[in-house]
């Protein structure tokens, strides 16, 4: 059972606090292994392979295989830590959020030129009763 | 003695990096951007401090999450760039100023901020592209840089007041050290960004400026915010700007603003920018 939050009511959102640190330390720490040359080569030639060097939940293996970000942030991950992951596939931290917000990267890319998300609708829960997303 | 007599404030968007990296700093999308930051490339000629004070945070570069130090002040003699996934960025080593670090780190840690001291560290595009946007593509940085890194990867970040009176201690550390040296104090990050989930892209414009309006004349109603309003209103990632009231309050309360900038987007992020001059 999740400690309640204050910032639980912020829709869209995980903040990494001390118990999403705890969940995804050897996520993050496989994603920080790829800070190096060799271990980019070698997660490259089989990925599956190389993440069973890391004592992952079976889950947490399975969302770094699809790249599933949304699942690898709600399973501890934390954005700085994968975008060591992302780096490695050549993405960007534009592309990698356009993935998180279900939008083509043009879509996103123009949404940002437009002046970005607003805040308004986007602040509360209760602001995103009707998505399927807003946790 | 050592005398603090500007503070510059700036977002650190690692696209930016990528961007005066790969010689795009003329495309359309990235010109606007650049050409705020044209202010600063003339002022820092006619005001070259002898040592930058850079805070910033380290983004799972130097500090994984085996060690999360609140406040980390480098005392070594070199910080090489981190390869961060794609290779170091190709910016020169920054050179810090050990005694001086030294002193910095003594003094604070005696006016109760007790701060981790750092020997080795690699610094990422936390630190590095500030220096750009400032000093541009030189062969060498053209002054000693001290880097203060504080965690804002792990919640919660310090409280804007801490940063705020870590600010004020840092000043008196500075002005108590016996050398002639001009001191500036960088703060870096933000402005509005949100790099994950759903929500990603949260841009809030009326936010930022007002921040910008407040941190010159009004820095102590700043520093009362809660992590909950950075998180809600300037999205997860910018309550990095928390940062900013360090450099705020290294200065003294008379600073003044002499230049202001705030574009969107570079990216994912709102970029705002400030100097602040001691009278």
């Amino acid at each position: 059972m999740r400690e309640p939050h204050d910032y639980d009511d912020i829709p869209g959102t995980t903040v990494f606090d001390a118990e999403q640190s705890r969940r995804g330390y050897h996520l993050n720490m496989f994603c920080m292994a790829l800070m190096k040359a060799d271990a980019r080569a070698a997660f490259k030639a089989n990925e599956a392979q190389f993440l069973q060097r890391f004592p992952m939940s079976d889950e947490q293996r399975e969302a770094v295989l699809k790249r599933d970000w949304n699942r690898m942030i709600a399973l501890g991950g934390n954005i700085y830590f994968l975008s060591k992951l992302f780096s490695t596939d050549g993405k960007s931290f534009q592309y990698t959020a356009a993935q998180m917000t279900g939008m083509s990267q043009e879509a996103y890319a123009q949404m940002m030129l437009d002046g970005g998300r607003s805040p308004d609708g986007n602040r509360s829960l209760s602001e995103w009763a009707d998505r399927k997303d807003s946790g | 003695m050592a005398r603090i007599y500007a503070g510059l404030a700036t977002s650190h968007v690692p696209a930016i990096g990528a961007a005066i990296d790969n010689g795009r700093t003329h495309e359309p999308y990235w010109q606007p951007l650049f050409e705020g930051y044209e202010y600063a490339k003339q002022w820092i000629v006619g005001h070259m401090p002898d040592v930058v004070i850079l805070v910033y945070n380290d983004h799972a570069s130097a500090f994984s999450l085996d060690l999360i130090p609140t406040f980390a002040l480098g005392c070594a003699d070199e910080f090489a760039p981190a390869d961060e996934g794609w290779g170091p960025r190709p910016v020169p080593v920054v050179k810090g100023h050990a005694p001086f670090a030294a002193h910095i780190a003594q003094s604070l840690i005696l006016d109760e901020f007790d701060l981790t001291i750092v020997n080795k560290m690699d610094v990422d595009h936390g630190l590095t592209v500030p220096l750009s946007l400032v000093f541009g593509t030189p062969a060498a940085w053209p002054c000693r840089v001290i880097p203060l890194a504080v965690n804002v990867v792990q919640y919660p970040p310090p409280t804007g007041n801490r940063c705020f009176n870590f600010g004020r201690a840092l000043g008196r550390a500075v002005e108590s050290y016996p050398q002639e040296l001009r001191v500036m104090v960088w703060g870096t990050g933000g402005m509005s960004h949100q790099l994950q989930g759903p929500r990603a892209g949260l841009i809030n414009k009326v936010w930022d400026n007002r921040f910008l309006d407040r941190i010159g004349p009004d820095p102590r109603s700043l520093a009362r915010i809660p992590h909950l309003e950075y998180l809600r209103e300037a999205g997860s990632e910018g309550i990095e700007l928390v940062m900013w009231l360090i450099m705020r309050g290294a200065l003294q309360d008379s600073a003044r603003t002499v230049h202001r900038f705030y574009h969107v987007p570079a990216s994912n992020t709102a970029v705002g920018h400030l100097i602040l001059e001691n009278q």
